[in-house]
C-alpha cells in the first residue's frame, strides 16, 4: 500500500508478510491434486472447493467490501451453470465457449437485475435479491422445453480443450480438469484483488463505510453499487459455469436458494473482512459436507453447528482470528 | 463578489415550518458563522445549502449559479464541501485511505479499476500534503474509528479540503470537544480562512470560537433570521440576547 513518510520497516514487513500469505495460499492450491488423496479426498472435491471458493468469494466482493448483502446470488450461479450447459448440449462442442457464456448470461442478467436493487439498501436490497432469484428458480424449474424443467440439462460433457499442435483433456483426466479450474479461478480472483486495490476499490470499501459521507464526496453510490452488483455477478456466474463442466449437468438445484444462503453462510465462516476467507469457508463447508453427507442425511445440521460456534467465538470469521483489521 | 446567495428559502416538515423565508449573502473569502438556540433550524439550513434536501421553496445560487435543484454529489463536484454535527468518516479505514479517497473522489478518479504510476504518485503526494496541513502525519496509518474526537474531525476537515472546494461548510466543528481540541481545531480553521483564503460557512454553539473567528455572524430563531452583522454589532443586540437568555434577561 502506501510506502510514503513511514519508518519503513514497518511497511516492508507488512508487504513481505502479504506475499508471504500469497505464496501459501497458492502452493496449497496448487499441490491440491498432490496432497488431497493423502487425507482421504479425491481431485473433483478439490475442483468443487476452488468453485464455491471462487463463488463465496464473489459474492463477497458485494457482501464484504461493498456492504450490500444479496441473499439471492444463485441466480447468477445458476445461470452460469445454465448458459454453459446450453452450449454444450446444443451448440458447440467448445468448452471455453461455454464458459464464455455462461459467464455472459449470469453476469448480463446479474447487470440488468443490479440496476433495480441498487435502489435499495440494507434488509430490502437483501429481500429483493431473493425475490428475483425465485423468479429465476422459477424458470428454470417450470421451462420444460428450454431449461428441461425439474430434470434439468443432462447428457453433455466438457470437452478437451484443444490448442493447435496439443490437446489437454480435461474431459477424462481429473487433475487436467483441476488446473483448468484453477487458472480461471485464479483469473478471476486476480481481477477482484486488482480491483479492490484500486481506486474504484477503495470507492466500494468507503460506500460499505459510510455511505453519507461518500455521497459528500461527490460519489454516487448507487451507480457504483450497481457496479459492484455487476462485476460479483459475473465473477459468480464463472463460478457457475465452472460448476456445470465439473457435473456435465444443470439442473434448477443451482438456482434454489439453499445455494445463495449456503453461499452467505460460507462468506461468513471465512471471514467476510479478509479477501480470502471465503474460501476458506468454502473449503471447510464442501468438506464437511462431503464426509458427513454419508453418514447422515443430517450433516446439515453440523455444519449449523460449526458456523453457531464461529460466529460466538470469532465474529470474524476463521481467517479475521489472525488480526487483520485493515480493508484491504 | 458573492459565493453564496440564499434567497428566501423555508423548510417545511409536515406542519413544522423549521426555516421561514430565510435570506443571506455570503462574500467569497468570508469567514460567516451561522449560531442560534437549539432547534433554530440552523442544521437544517445548512442541509439545504449542501443539497441533503431540497427547500421546499426558494433559491439558493452558488457563485452566480442557481443549485436548488442539483444533487448533493452534483454541488460537490462544482465546489461545495462540508463535514457534520456528528462525525462522518470511514472508520475502519487508515487516516491516509480516508483522505486518498476524497483526492481520487475529486480527481474523477473513482470509477478506475487501475491508475497509471505518475498519476497513482500524484494522489499520493496530494494525500500527504493534505495529511501534513492538519497536522495529522504521524497518525497517518490509525484506523481513523480508532482516534479521538477531535482527530477523526480534523480528518473529515482534510477530506473537505482534499475535494478543493470554493465553498467550505463546516457543522459544529467542535462539538463534543475538550479543551485542548477546540483551540486546535479553531486554530486549523483560522489559517484556512485567514491564510489560505478558503469562503467558510461555520455553524457553531462555541461562542468564544464564533466571536474569534467570524467575519459576520448570522443568527438564526425558531427559524427565522434574527440578526446578522459583525461581531460586536451581534454581542450588543438585544434581541439576541433576549433568544439566547430568555425575555427575563
Amino acid at each position: 500500500m502506501s510506502d510514503l513518510a513511514q519508518p519503513p520497516g514497518i511497511v516492508v514487513q507488512a508487504a513481505e508478510r502479504r506475499w508471504l500469505r500469497l505464496a501459501v495460499i497458492w502452493a496449497v492450491l496448487i499441490a491440491m491434486p498432490l496432497w488431497m488423496p493423502l487425507v482421504g479426498g479425491y481431485t473433483d472435491l478439490g475442483a468443487r472447493i476452488l468453485v464455491f471458493g471462487l463463488a463465496a468469494m464473489s459474492l463477497n466482493f458485494l457482501m464484504g467490501y461493498t456492504g450490500q448483502v444479496s441473499f439471492g446470488h444463485a441466480a447468477y450461479f445458476g445461470l452460469g451453470v445454465y448458459g454453459a450447459g446450453f452450449i454444450l448440449l446444443d451448440f458447440s462442442h467448445s468448452t471455453l465457449l461455454a464458459l464464455l457464456a455462461g459467464i455472459l448470461l449470469g453476469g448480463l442478467i446479474g447487470a440488468v437485475i443490479g440496476a433495480l436493487v441498487c435502489r435499495s439498501r440494507g434488509i430490502y436490497f437483501a429481500l429483493i435479491t431473493i425475490a428475483f432469484q425465485e423468479v429465476f428458480y422459477y424458470i428454470g424449474y417450470k421451462w420444460d422445453s428450454v431449461t428441461g424443467g425439474y430434470d434439468g440439462l443432462r447428457g453433455f460433457q466438457r470437452q478437451p480443450i484443444h490448442f493447435g499442435l496439443f490437446t489437454i483433456d480435461i474431459l477424462k483426466n481429473d487433475v487436467a480438469f483441476y488446473y483448468f479450474v484453477l487458472v480461471i479461478f485464479g483469473i478471476v480472483v486476480g481481477l477482484m484483488g486488482l480491483i479492490l486495490g484500486s481506486p474504484l476499490g477503495r470507492t466500494f470499501i468507503a460506500l460499505r463505510e459510510n455511505e453519507r459521507r461518500a455521497r459528500f464526496l461527490g460519489i454516487q453510490a448507487n451507480r457504483y453499487i450497481w457496479l459492484s452488483f455487476t462485476i460479483s455477478a459475473f465473477c459468480i456466474a464463472t463460478a457457475g459455469a465452472l460448476n456445470a463442466l465439473l457435473n456435465n449437468f444443470a439442473d434448477p438445484s443451482s438456482l434454489d436458494v439453499t445455494i445463495s444462503g449456503e453461499l452467505v453462510v460460507m462468506a461468513v465462516l471465512g471471514g467476510i473482512r479478509s479477501f480470502w476467507g471465503p474460501l476458506l469457508g468454502a473449503a471447510v463447508f464442501v468438506v464437511v459436507e462431503n464426509y458427513l453427507s454419508g453418514l447422515t442425511l443430517n450433516w446439515l445440521f453440523f455444519v449449523g453447528l460449526i458456523f453457531v460456534i464461529v460466529v460466538m467465538f470469532f465474529p470474524r470469521g476463521l481467517l479475521g482470528m489472525f488480526g487483520q483489521r485493515r480493508a484491504v | 463578489m458573492n459565493m453564496l446567495e440564499v434567497r428566501n428559502v423555508s423548510k417545511h416538515f409536515g406542519n413544522l415550518v423549521a426555516v421561514r423565508q430565510i435570506s443571506l449573502t455570503v462574500a467569497s473569502g468570508e469567514l460567516r458563522a451561522i449560531i442560534g438556540p437549539n432547534g433554530a433550524g440552523k442544521t437544517t439550513f445548512f442541509n439545504m445549502i449542501t443539497g441533503f434536501f431540497a427547500p421546499t421553496s426558494g433559491q439558493i445560487v452558488f457563485d452566480g449559479r442557481d443549485v436548488t435543484g442539483l444533487t448533493a454529489e452534483e454541488r460537490v463536484k462544482i465546489g461545495m464541501a462540508r463535514t457534520f454535527q456528528i462525525t462522518e468518516v470511514f472508520p475502519d479505514l487508515s487516516v491516509n485511505e480516508n483522505v486518498r479517497v476524497a483526492v481520487e473522489a475529486r480527481a474523477g478518479y473513482a470509477l478506475r479499476p487501475w491508475l497509471p504510476a505518475d498519476k497513482r504518485h500524484a494522489v499520493e503526494a496530494t494525500v500527504s500534503e493534505l495529511i501534513a496541513r492538519v497536522g495529522l502525519v504521524d497518525k497517518r496509518d490509525r484506523a481513523v474509528g480508532e482516534l479521538s474526537h477531535g482527530d477523526q474531525r480534523t480528518v473529515e476537515i482534510a477530506m473537505a479540503l482534499a475535494l478543493r472546494p470554493r465553498l467550505l461548510l463546516l457543522d459544529e466543528p467542535t462539538a463534543g470537544m475538550g479543551e485542548q481540541e477546540t483551540y486546535q481545531i479553531a486554530g486549523l480553521i483560522r489559517r484556512l480562512h485567514r491564510e489560505e483564503n478558503y469562503t467558510i460557512i461555520l455553524v457553531e454553539h462555541d461562542m468564544r470560537v464564533v466571536f474569534h473567528l467570524a467575519d459576520r455572524i448570522s443568527v438564526l430563531d425558531q427559524g427565522a433570521l434574527l440578526a446578522e452583522g459583525e461581531p460586536d454589532d451581534i454581542a450588543a443586540n438585544r434581541a439576541v440576547q433576549e433568544a439566547y437568555l430568555g425575555k427575563a434577561a
